[in-house]
């Protein structure tokens, strides 16, 4: 089995573009990764592309071979759709893809543009990745969505929303060097509580933004890194998806997520680690309690215990096991399809100390990248290793 | 393409009628819903051909329960635009024992609860006039 390197990565700023098209944000990013492995675009042998909702965004389908041409590449390239696992589930199919042998040289992204369709066409848009006749005709929303495992969260495990709000004032916290993230600014746990509510318990700053942006990572065999003398001293060497039922209400569970579970457990096998290995994680927080759910789906820490944590400090960029030290989908950004591989790059960065917050945490070994779907109907884990 | 309904004006065109669903829903109009149970006794909604949970693919029709009660719900203030004049409005998920349905609750947002007991009806949506499944507290 290939070894999967990490070659190079590049990301967009991520903010509101309304103007700038997906094939535009695609190729900044895609050539600032293939710039940044030195890799010729003539040398990809395959695009693997993330996106969820060109067709209604920018009335554009059909994006694979779009966005090879706008990076320069001729070669096949497909386009993958997971809801906000869209770029996750591209990066698995391409470690596949290099790990059998079938390919050298890949270049994995994903683009969405999001701010053009205004926030009532953004929130119809991202419903769509709920169950359309049992939830969305019945006034569910993405929020709406979250704030119901939320309660059902508080009520199982007990906690409440000045628990989640630490969450989002972490995560601003930590984007403030990232000069890519859409939010630059400190918050406080009473501004978080203050903001008026989206869908009960869930408030506008337990929520993600509205994105634009674009994200590359440029994956090569050992042997190619090797014999071309590129500095890949990152690999992918673990990889994992889980699946559940698509609507909430046919779950086993509304504050667990097994879908992330089954991703990290099948991800830590593969690599041959432990949670107690992980270093340092992004994960999906598309909402504060997005985040708590995550980090006890990776086994960082038992159902219950998660919401805690950023209040106690432990997910700091101080503590034991940093989250979302670039700002995570709450500060940063959630350009939908974008997201997984802009967790990729990040966790690739923090490895080879490049990352903004690499000074506050030193040397590191092991991370994960964990991307949600849906409201969890989905889920990718990706455990990355300095190997040289 | 031919023109037909298709031409209608955007989101002002009629829905076609989407087998299962729509009959689940007149069947509840009609005071008679039901749920699909296989015969592992676990439920799930139409249309379906394979129980969601087991693979079974013996599906009969049960009538729903008559209440239920409220698993979790959420104050949805920042709706789709389907819902725009709805809000706010109470989104719930409701337990019927082997099955759940989500929908929206017919009350105060302040005086919904979890555990409360809620019967089930077809009401519409205020913004499209569209029909959806509502809970009426009991």
């Amino acid at each position: 089995m290939s070894e999967v390197r990490v070659a190079g990565t590049g990301m967009t700023d991520f903010g509101r573009f309304p103007e700038r098209t997906g094939r535009d944000l695609f190729a900044e990013a895609g050539l600032a990764a293939l710039d940044d492995a030195g890799v010729d675009p003539g040398d990809v042998e395959h695009v693997f592309f993330g996106n969820f909702m060109g067709e209604l965004a920018e009335h554009q389908g059909h994006m694979g071979p779009l966005m090879a041409e706008a990076v320069g590449v001729n070669a096949p390239a497909t386009r993958y759709e997971a809801a906000c696992a869209s770029s996750g589930v591209a990066v698995r199919e391409a470690v596949r893809s290099v790990r059998t042998g079938e390919s050298d040289v890949l270049l994995v992204g994903g683009t969405e543009r999001m701010t053009n369709m205004g926030t009532a066409g953004a929130t119809e848009g991202l419903s769509i990745a709920a169950d359309d006749l049992y939830e969305i005709r019945a006034g569910m929303t993405f929020p709406g969505a979250y704030a119901l495992m939320a309660r059902a969260y508080f009520e199982e495990f007990g906690g409440d929303s000045t628990d989640l709000a630490h969450v989002a004032v972490k995560n601003h916290e930590h984007a403030l060097p990232n000069e890519h993230a859409q939010f630059r600014s400190a918050i406080t746990v009473d501004q978080v509580l203050d903001a008026p509510r989206i869908a009960d318990p869930l408030g506008l700053y337990d929520s993600c933004p509205i994105t634009d942006g674009a994200s590359a990572v440029v994956l090569v065999s050992e042997a190619f890194a090797e014999r071309n003398g590129l500095d890949a001293s990152v690999a992918v060497t673990g990889s994992g998806q889980g699946g559940d039922k698509l609507a909430l209400q046919d779950r086993e569970y509304f504050a667990r997520t097994p879908a992330s579970t089954a991703a990290a457990e099948e991800a830590y096998a593969d690599a041959g680690i432990t949670a107690d290995d992980v270093e340092v994680a992004e994960v999906h927080d598309c909402f504060t309690i997005a985040e708590v759910l995550a980090i006890e789906s990776l086994g960082l820490y038992d159902p219950g215990e998660g919401l805690g944590a950023a209040r106690r400090g432990e997910t700091t960029r101080h503590g034991d096991v940093p989250v979302n030290l670039s700002g995570g989908l709450k500060a940063k950004g959630h350009p939908v399809g974008a997201t997984g591989v802009a967790q990729l790059a990040s966790i690739t960065n923090l490895l080879t100390g490049t990352h903004a917050r690499s000074p506050d945490v030193g040397d590191l070994r092991v991370g994960v990248a964990h991307n949600a779907g849906g409201t969890v109907a989905s889920a990718t884990v990706h455990v990355l290793e300095v190997v040289a | 393409m031919s023109g037909d309904e298709r031409d209608g004006e955007a989101g002002g065109s009629e829905r076609v009628r989407d087998a299962g669903f729509d009959d689940l829903l007149d069947a509840i109009e009609a005071g008679e819903g039901h749920y699909l149970r296989c015969s592992n006794d676990h439920g799930s909604l139409p249309p379906r051909r394979v129980c969601p949970h087991c693979g079974d693919r013996d599906l009969t029709e049960r009538p729903l329960p008559d209440s239920g009660t409220v698993s979790t719900y959420t104050v949805v203030a920042v709706p789709t635009p389907q819902f725009a004049d709805d809000a706010p409005y109470v989104t719930a998920v409701v337990d019927f024992g082997t099955v759940r349905l989500t929908g929206v609750v017919d009350a105060d947002p302040e005086a919904v609860e979890t555990g409360m007991t809620v019967g089930v009806t077809v009401g519409t949506s205020e913004t499209t006039g569209d029909r959806l499944v509502r809970f009426v507290p009991r």
